[in-house]
């Protein structure tokens, strides 16, 4: 299965996926630039991606732990997602994200 | 010399779980350490990050959570006295003709010491900074991210954005002394204690401040002093006058001044050794997260190691002419009495 992940300048990555991974280790591994500091904990908020509107539905909401680190994310819009909190199943392939400003891991190397 | 200066055996720059037990291995070997963390406690991102989240993966703990660890380790290193500097980033390290180093910090301490260890971990926690164009040019003059002194915000037009403790604290605490106020977050819901949140829908209730769903989409001014803030809501657009601006989104990790001191990265953490986990300035040595070398895992495990066979080479730069003999805190009664045990 595939996701496709749009990076923080803009360009379109098909990126393979496995199944139960996290939306946020999928791109990791991947190597695009993703801050993701607190590894996958729910914690920092600094995974976050906007998801496609066609895919918004398709995904189980946030719960309130999410809801509760969303807060912290100073760039927040309705589609607003933490990638940590998205877990890959059959029915995602296909899944279209894009990485937010606040997700940009600033001192990685270019 | 420095009237202020402080001179010890190692400064360890972050107290997060790796530089604490740091404190405990170059304890055992009588060196004595200074610690200094931008946060204002310890336990770095256990601490700040997640506090109340389970760890499984620490040694003899099948389970720990990350505030549980930092006082435990705390209560390790209590017999070695280890001095704390909070508040605080180092801002500059250099070497000495003779041989130590000289750190000064942000609030203008310096520091000398034959050994430095670096356990920063991913870099400094600074307040996450909201997307808006040009709020670089109001930083420290009209927007700010800690409240320093309430007297700053006094007679003001304050807007507070956020939704936590801070936000909703802050919010109860200024409002008497400022001429308006405005708490602006994303949803109607409150993180924040439920007892603080009440506080604030009462005074909204009584028209004491304004309470406002949505986000900052813009600000103006001139030369730093802001004079209105947009706001992007759901019934639209709307602006507010505005003389002070306080985000409160929480902190991230930059890597911060730890790229300027000389030091080899690799992708910008400090490349060490696997016998002594010292980089390429001898006498500067990085442990935890903030190291590379290949096959590294970014574990709190994998900091406890690199600090044990740390100590052991920074011993014998602090006392050179010293025989250090290898000994178990099981059967040295030595190492029981630095541990108080005996």
């Amino acid at each position: 299965m595939k996701i496709l992940v749009t990076d923080h300048d803009g360009n379109e990555h098909e990126l393979e996926a496995l199944e139960g991974w996290r939306v946020m280790e999928v791109i990791r591994d991947w190597d695009l630039n993703i801050k993701a500091e607190c590894g996958g904990a729910c914690s920092c908020a600094t995974c976050h991606v906007f998801v496609d509107e066609k895919w918004i539905d398709e995904l189980e909401g946030p719960t309130e732990e999410e809801e509760d680190m969303l807060d912290t994310v100073p760039d927040v819009e309705v589609n607003s997602r933490l990638s940590c909190q998205i877990l890959m199943t059959e029915e995602l392939d296909g899944l279209k994200v894009k990485l937010a400003p606040s997700s940009r891991n600033e001192d990685a190397a270019a | 010399m420095s009237v202020n200066e402080i001179t010890t055996d190692v400064v360890v720059i972050g107290a997060g779980p790796v530089g604490l037990f740091a404190v405990f291995e170059l304890g055992l070997l009588d060196l004595k350490c200074h610690l200094i963390d931008i946060l204002d406690r310890p336990g770095g991102q256990c601490a700040e990050l997640y506090p109340e989240k389970p760890i499984y993966d620490i040694p003899g703990f099948p389970v720990i959570n990350g505030q549980e660890l930092t006082d435990n380790l705390m209560k390790q290193i209590e017999p070695f006295g280890p001095e704390f500097h909070f508040n605080r980033m180092v801002t500059k390290l250099e070497k000495l003709d003779d041989g130590t180093f000289r750190l000064e910090t942000d609030e203008g301490e310096v520091f000398r010491a034959p050994v430095v260890v670096v356990a920063a971990g991913g870099g400094s926690f600074q307040p996450k900074r909201p997307p808006v164009p040009g709020i670089e040019e109001f930083e420290g003059k009209s927007v700010f991210y800690s409240v320093r002194r309430m007297d700053d915000f006094r007679g003001q037009d304050v807007v507070i954005v956020g939704g936590g403790d801070s936000a909703l604290d802050w919010t109860v605490n200024l409002q008497p002394i400022v001429n308006s106020l405005t708490l602006v977050h994303r949803r109607d819901e409150f993180r924040a204690a439920p007892a603080t949140v009440n506080e604030m829908r009462k005074l909204v209730e009584d028209g004491k401040m304004n309470l406002h769903i949505g986000q900052v989409s813009g600000l103006e001014g001139e030369n730093g002093e802001l004079s209105e803030v947009h706001l992007k809501t759901k019934a639209g657009e709307a602006t507010l006058p505005a003389t002070r601006l306080l985000p409160f989104f929480g902190l991230t990790m930059k890597l911060g001044p730890v790229a300027d001191w000389g030091l080899d990265l690799n992708d910008n953490l400090i490349t060490v050794d696997t016998e002594k986990f010292e980089s390429s300035v001898p006498g500067i040595f990085a442990i935890g997260d903030i190291n590379y070398y290949p096959g590294k895992l970014k574990l709190i495990l994998s900091g406890f190691h690199e600090s044990a066979l740390m100590a052991q080479a920074a011993k014998k730069i602090v006392s050179p002419d010293e025989k250090v003999v290898f000994q178990y805190t099981t059967s040295s009664t030595k190492l029981q009495k630095k541990l108080g045990v005996v």
